[in-house]
């Protein structure tokens, strides 16, 4: 009863965040990211960014799956790492791949679709990075609920820059779609619930009168 | 090493295979024991040989003097979408691919067409060693000594018929050993094409081996085709069929996305893939990328096999 472990459970959380990418550093310097390491770092960033975007989508539902709040407390941090690993996904390509090539930049992000939405679902983590301390939250108020449900359509377009890429095989794409479209069903699920929320109940106390 | 001449491979470039090749020896021995316990007839020494050596004579006039890839990243860094679509499936998986006995069927417009045995198909021919360029559509590349010998030998020996304008291969089917077929990813068999103009180039190999030693699975054993100045996919891999045609063939990628794939493939910094620049390329355990050369680099000898083709429109 001395210690109150929940104190230590964040840092915990946080530094699990980290792991992925201090993998990957290790890997690089220990030649471990096989025949092609610097396009393995750009795959690999890529992938982890989807997964912090999945689990960050998670929150919520698991609020209220779970009916305690805990998840919450962890839906900021998870999607400020979403961004840290989109970042570092983005400067992989523009150094790996491009070597910092603006004018090549530019005609991938213009001719190139899968690029295209890519680039456009970074831009748009940027606001919401921006205004994800408490002040931001207290002074958009409402509107910062609706800014943030922007990471809805991020979604969709990380899960969409992924499935242009692939060549034939696409059901590593499809997995991950599969898992967003579930998190954002339950959202609508659960809206048209609170909604209704008494609709299914009335119509038994009706049938009963 | 048989190779006559003196190698100019890096000992260090060399001690990964040996490795290597203790894991191919034991996955023979095994399934040698297998067969042999089950009461089946084992595998001839004549049919899979027990050293994974090759003798073959250098040809230096055919062969680049850049450095080349580890034979290590050659062997583990593969696009083989029978045995998965990620690039190190094909090492994992390809071991269990049965590649003795082996039939290659020769058909369509040539006097000699039937089935022959692999053996049968290489006794005439001497291999050579060649080492030549390999670009990948996906923008990277690798310096590769094959051993094999010109397609344009074999072709000749099974005589087609003039009206023979197009040589179709065909890729094993054996979804049992080859895990990647058991999905609908391409449409199976893997097949691919070359005009007969190209398959006669002197560039164009049949290859057996590579390092001098017999092809890996995941390299396309027992016999691939090597097209150095076209794109990686077009070097077909485990052929079991050659048919000589009067129409061009429909390659499996072209079938599969027509507009990123044409039937020519030749590598082509000119013409972007789609969904990316295919301007330079990165040579693997580079860190620069390099500029990608028209025909990979091969174009003295083969841009006039293109002579008046508009080359974006016949990408």
């Amino acid at each position: 009863m001395s210690i109150d472990y929940r104190l230590f459970i964040k840092p915990l959380v946080f530094t699990a965040c980290l792991l992925p990418v201090a993998w990957l550093v290790w890997a690089l310097l220990s030649d471990r990211l096989g025949a092609n390491p610097f396009e393995e770092l750009t795959r690999q960033s890529g992938l982890w960014t989807l997964r912090f975007l999945l689990l960050t989508l998670l929150m919520t539902p698991l609020r209220e799956l779970l009916g305690r709040a805990w998840p919450l407390k962890y839906r900021r941090m998870l999607g400020l790492f979403t961004f840290f690993y989109a970042s570092a996904h983005l400067l992989t390509y523009l150094w790996f791949d491009q070597f910092f090539d603006w004018q090549e930049i530019f005609t991938d992000i213009v001719k190139r679709p899968f690029i295209t939405v890519g680039m456009l679902a970074w831009l748009l983590l940027v606001p919401l990075a921006l205004t994800s301390t408490k002040a931001m939250m207290k002074r958009l108020g409402r509107k910062w609920k609706r800014l943030h449900q922007l990471s809805y359509g991020i979604g969709l377009l990380a899960v969409l820059h992924f499935l242009w890429l692939v060549k034939a095989d696409l059901r590593e794409p499809l997995i991950y779609m599969g898992i967003l479209l579930a998190l954002l069903g339950f959202r609508l699920w659960h809206r048209r619930r609170q909604q209704f929320p008494l609709r299914r109940g009335k119509a038994v106390a009706d049938l009963s009168s | 090493m048989l190779i006559k001449k003196p190698s100019d491979i890096k000992p260090s470039e060399i001690t990964p295979q040996s490795v290597y090749q203790r894991r191919r020896e034991f996955m023979r021995t095994s399934l040698g024991l297998l067969l042999a316990g089950a009461g089946l007839p084992g595998l001839s020494a004549a049919t899979l040989p027990r050293s994974g050596k090759l003798d073959a004579v250098k040809n230096p006039s055919l062969s680049t003097d850049e450095t080349l890839t580890p034979w290590a990243n050659a062997t583990e860094y593969n696009n083989f979408y029978e045995f998965g679509s990620d690039k190190y499936s094909p090492a994992k998986l390809a071991g269990r691919l049965t590649t003795s006995p082996w039939r290659l069927s020769i058909e369509g417009e040539v006097a000699r067409s039937g089935s022959y045995t692999l053996e049968d198909i290489l006794r005439p021919h001497a291999l050579e060693e060649r080492i030549y360029r390999l670009r990948c559509v996906e923008r990277w590349s690798m310096v590769v000594p094959w051993v094999g010998f010109s397609l344009a030998e074999l072709i000749k020996r099974f005589e087609p018929t003039s009206r023979a304008k197009y040589v179709e291969f065909t890729t094993l089917y054996r979804p049992e050993e080859m895990p990647g077929q058991k999905r609908r990813v391409l449409d199976w068999p893997y097949v691919e094409g070359l005009r007969m103009d190209e398959a006669m180039h002197p560039l164009t190999m049949l290859a057996v081996g590579l390092y001098g030693e017999i092809l890996p699975n995941q390299n396309g054993a027992p016999i691939r085709l090597v097209v150095p100045w076209k794109y990686g996919f077009k070097s077909i891999k485990s052929i079991v069929k050659i048919r000589f045609t009067e129409q061009q063939p429909v390659s499996t990628w072209t079938r599969s996305a027509p507009s990123e794939y044409g039937f020519y493939s030749n590598v082509n910094p000119d013409v972007d893939h789609p969904r990316w620049s295919q301007k330079r390329e990165r040579r693997l355990g580079e860190f620069l990328k390099r500029k990608t050369e028209p025909f990979n680099g091969y174009a003295e000898q083969v841009a006039g096999l293109y002579r008046g083709m508009d080359l974006k429109k016949y990408y």
